[in-house]
């Protein structure tokens, strides 16, 4: 393709948008705030994934064992949950150990629980860790049938809860993407027919002239792609900076909350929702142009 | 050159704009369409530059078939066709130069081509000296003259004009027409449909004569006739 083609090409597009201004932003528009919810969905959900992960490998089940069990008793039971092939770890956790790290647990605080060495309410306990998290449930039942067990404890419900919320947000963002997606490219393809309409009389005079139909359709594609490519563009760098912003926020007031901050990661998904902005704008201007410039 | 072989045109809405029509046109003819308006003038030209397929028979430009080519193959076709029309058809906001060198810029030729051949074709029209301005500030008769300016640069093999000189007065149409004549002389085959009667009584060229989508008329030197 020759320079001055190309330059032609650049200069149709970017006159046919300053021509249509108002309709031009309306499809920068769409497409920033279509992409917007599609990018803080995915940071969402991808959050939502790590943290459920790193819940996932601390899932532990605490077997509580009734007071008067005998070491012998204990250590049966012991054999018998370590031959099981789904359990990873088995820990005996005397009562006595028990209140020491609950103790430690509570720092400054620990006065409250001064004196009840000589007469300690807790009971001896197991501490098991299983292969992967569906195995931990099914292994919670078996244990409950034992004769010495008092009580089985994992974290019911917590970790399905967030993987519960990390696919409704998934599912949420996905269809208000699709939908505003839509929009975004049919606001582009009216946009386009205004531009194919406007210089009807010129489209005659190149077809006459000996005009492929690409060098009549390259303008306005160009002209769709550059309107996805600066919507996609605000969305960026809205989507970068505010999240930039939010990881500053949490790190100093919720510093437990470990979000995903691996610049790569975070680069590829702006790159992604770049390219899907620029795949927006042509597919607006290929549904026009389908309608409006056949051969 | 061109041959047209029992050739049919209907249109969608059943009107039959040429009917039967056998043609056939050398290299370096001078060639007047005449006849009564909606007599197939139009539609004979359309069917050479392919805006329009025939209905029956075929058309033969240049040994090829037009039936055949390709929908792909058609800017290559008008490419070798310089057309000129009644109501020029030129870029409002692009200069006498940028008219023409746009014809170019089309075909993907180089600047260095178009640097070369646009001042040789304005020259030739002599309009070198209005190469920058604006369309709308030159009388109809320079205007038309930047039509076949643009018509000429890419060398077509032939011209089809639509009664080009429908907007000029008499004066500026003769010389319009001497600058047909000059180009036709280099070799260029020319079509021109047109009403101008005096025009083609003194020319003494071909004529052929349309009628209901019919050719009355077909004669090696001669006149505007009693049809029209």
């Amino acid at each position: 393709m020759r320079l001055s083609t190309l330059r032609y090409y650049f200069r149709e597009a970017f006159l046919s948008i300053w021509r249509n201004s108002w309709l031009s932003v309306a499809s920068i528009g769409v497409v920033a705030v279509s992409l917007l919810i599609l990018g803080s969905s995915l940071l969402l959900v991808v959050n939502a994934n790590r943290i459920a992960q790193g819940l996932e490998s601390s899932v532990e089940i605490s077997v509580f064992i009734k007071d008067e069990t005998t070491p012998d008793h204990v250590r049966d039971i012991k054999f018998e949950i370590e031959a099981r092939p789904d359990v990873a770890r088995v820990e005996y956790v005397p009562k006595e150990q028990a209140l020491k790290e609950m103790m430690e647990n509570l720092g400054d605080d620990q006065d409250i629980l001064a004196g009840l060495e000589e007469k300690n309410p807790l009971p001896d306990a197991f501490r098991i860790k299983t292969h992967t998290v569906d195995q931990v449930a099914p292994l919670a039942a078996w244990l409950e049938a034992f004769a010495r067990v008092d009580q089985v404890r994992y974290g019911q419900g917590v970790v399905e809860k967030l993987l519960t919320i990390s696919r409704w947000v998934r599912t949420a963002g996905a269809v208000t993407m699709v939908l505003l997606g839509v929009a975004a490219i049919f606001l582009i393809a009216t946009t386009i027919r205004l531009s194919v309409f406007a210089r009807r009389k010129e489209i005659g005079i190149m077809k006459f002239l000996g005009a492929t139909n690409w060098f009549v359709r390259f303008p306005f594609l160009l002209e769709g792609m550059l309107l996805g490519l600066a919507g996609s563009f605000v969305a960026v760098v809205v989507i970068y900076f505010g999240y930039l912003s939010l990881i500053g926020n949490i790190n100093l007031s919720l510093p437990f909350m470990r979000l995903v901050t691996e610049r790569s990661l975070i680069i590829s998904l702006m790159e992604g929702l770049l390219a899907l902005g620029l795949a927006i704008g042509a597919t607006g201007s290929m549904i026009s142009m389908r309608r409006f410039l056949k051969a | 050159m061109i041959q047209f072989n029992n050739v049919t045109k209907i249109y969608a809405n059943g009107i039959k704009a040429i009917n039967d029509v056998t043609l056939r046109i050398r290299k370096g003819e001078f060639v007047f369409l005449v006849g009564p308006s909606g007599a197939g003038k139009s539609t004979l030209t359309k069917l050479l530059y392919r805006e329009e397929i025939p209905s029956r028979g075929q058309i033969i430009f240049n040994g090829k078939s037009l039936a055949r080519i390709r929908p792909r193959e058609v800017p290559y076709l008008r490419r070798k066709i310089g057309m000129v029309f009644q109501d020029f058809r030129l870029f409002p906001q692009k200069t006498v130069f940028e008219n023409v060198s746009f014809a170019l810029e089309v075909t993907g030729a180089s600047n260095r081509e178009i640097r070369k051949v646009v001042p040789v074709v304005l020259n030739l029209v002599g309009l070198i000296e209005k190469a920058d301005s604006f369309p709308d500030y030159l009388s109809g008769g320079e205007q038309q003259r930047v039509c076949i300016a643009r018509a000429i640069v890419n060398n077509p093999v032939l011209i089809i004009a639509d009664e080009p000189t429908g907007n000029l007065d008499p004066d500026t149409s003769w010389d319009l027409m001497n600058l047909l004549l000059d180009i036709n002389r280099r070799g260029t085959t020319i079509i021109m449909a047109t009403h101008a009667w005096d025009i083609v009584d003194a020319m003494k060229k071909r004529v052929v004569a349309l009628k209901d989508g019919r050719v009355v008329r077909d004669e090696m030197r001669g006149v505007y006739g009693h049809e029209a």
